[in-house]
């Protein structure tokens, strides 16, 4: 076993080191979707995670939360009531299973089981994990749909929800255990904005007054903006940057041409969903081109 | 590992109430040790029912979910459930909960005594 404990600073809940995640393209060539990603979530913090759909933001949950298998590098985790930090790579089912209990998890679909109503999808986390009295998993499933603003939807079923509603229910359900992480995938797609701010402040209230670590995936930059205490862009499997939120604030904030480099413009036109700019210059014309006159 | 501790510190009667103090961590393994307590201070039926909650460095929702149950009971004979001891994590889960209006929170557990 590798000295784990030099590696993961003391405040880091995760720590993420050089990520490789490869899959086999069309051609049975390794493409790497994660190549090489490494960063800390610190404990308390909402981490943001941004980047061009299909850059690897939901492959890089995956990893985080054990249910793709990375193909190489580590992620540790240091979790409450565990002296020294473990890596996700070295356990093995039942260790994972241990560990996810104290994450939440809100997937980009919500995830609801669909033969069971809202209430049933809430109370069942609580159902396998203790011998809570049914009474009292009543009243927790009431007060995680009240976070969530769902009361009324308590006894529909998945398929008698909106997208919005079914991502909330999802929240009630992903906060059922209380966990100590929270990872979100797009909590905020699809929401009506005063819905989509109430979710935001939700998210707020877990990290800020009982200090769950959080993070999220998004598109919404106003979302991100108001929840992130740092953020971190990817590009092309890589971390192009990772900071506060103010630093992004200020490449959001600087016009393109007083920035120093084509990363930070790069990210200047990410944040401010300019269509020109170096993200849409390299953007597949060499392929497209090929395609066309060359037909290959 | 405070995990074989056991939560329920004291239960002690004062006249025609009883004080029940709490301790540790008050999570889904610690709730039903927790909710038998209570419901059984409940069944004499005190005037004031006190939890005391100094001693308590954590709780989660079915902790939370075990004092609504308790609340619930002690209404239905028309008792008084106080909190005493809140800390600033519990404090924390009532505003998120909106609880903090249901529940009679005191500074002391000799103010939620005399209440
Ligand atoms: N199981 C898989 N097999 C092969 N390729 C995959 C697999 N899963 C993901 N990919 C590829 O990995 C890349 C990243 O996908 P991912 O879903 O992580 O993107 P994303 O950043 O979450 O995008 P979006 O913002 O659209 O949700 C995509 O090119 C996708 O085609
Ligand atoms: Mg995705």
């Amino acid at each position: 076993m590798t000295n784990v404990a030099v590696d993961v600073p003391n405040n880091a809940v995760i720590a993420v080191r050089d990520l490789v995640m490869s899959f086999a393209g069309p051609d049975g060539r390794l493409v790497h979707v994660l190549d090489g990603v490494s960063f800390e979530v610190y404990a308390g913090e909402t981490l943001v995670i941004m980047g061009g759909s299909g850059c690897g933001k939901s492959t890089l949950l995956n990893c985080l939360i054990g249910e793709l298998r990375p193909t190489d590098g580590h992620i540790y985790y240091r979790i409450k009531g565990m002296n020294q930090p473990v890596d996700l790579r070295a356990m093995n089912e039942k260790g994972l299973n241990e560990l996810r209990k104290r994450f939440g998890i809100l997937f980009q679909s919500g995830a609801l089981f669909n033969s069971m109503t809202v209430a049933e999808n809430i109370a069942l986390p609580l159902q396998e994990h203790s011998y809570v009295d049914s009474s009292i998993i009543d009243i927790v499933v009431t007060l995680k749909l009240q976070q969530v603003h769902m009361l009324e939807h308590r006894d529909k079923m998945p398929a008698q929800l909106s997208g919005g509603q079914k991502k909330r229910a999802g929240l009630a359900r992903a906060t059922a255990l209380d966990p100590e992480i929270l990872y979100y995938d797009e909590p905020s797609a699809g929401l009506d904005p005063v819905t989509s701010a109430a979710i935001d402040q939700l998210m707020m209230d877990l990290s800020k007054k009982l200090q769950v670590t959080s993070v999220v995936v998004t598109h919404e930059m106003d979302s991100a903006f108001r929840i992130a205490d740092r953020m971190v862009m990817l590009d092309r499997g890589k971390v192009l940057k990772i900071g506060r939120r103010e630093e992004f604030e200020s490449l959001r904030d600087t016009s393109p041409e007083r920035l120093a480099n084509d990363d930070e413009r790069l990210i200047h036109q990410f944040l401010c969903g300019d269509p020109e700019g170096p993200l849409t210059k390299a953007d597949g014309t060499s392929e497209y081109e090929k395609l066309i006159i060359a037909g290959e | 590992m405070a995990d074989h501790d056991n939560c329920v510190r004291e239960v002690r009667r004062e006249g025609n109430d009883i004080v029940v103090s709490l301790a540790g961590e008050i999570d889904l393994h610690k709730a039903p040790e927790v909710h038998r307590a209570l419901v059984g201070a409940c069944e004499g039926k005190p005037r004031n029912l006190v939890v005391n909650l100094e001693q308590v460095t954590y709780m989660d929702s079915s902790g939370i979910g075990t004092l609504v149950e308790v609340f619930r009971r002690v209404n239905a004979y028309e008792g008084k459930l106080g909190l005493s001891g809140v800390g600033p994590r519990v404090r924390s889960l009532f505003e998120i909960t909106k609880l903090d209006k249901f529940f009679n929170i005191y500074p002391s557990e000799a103010e939620a005594l005399r209440a």
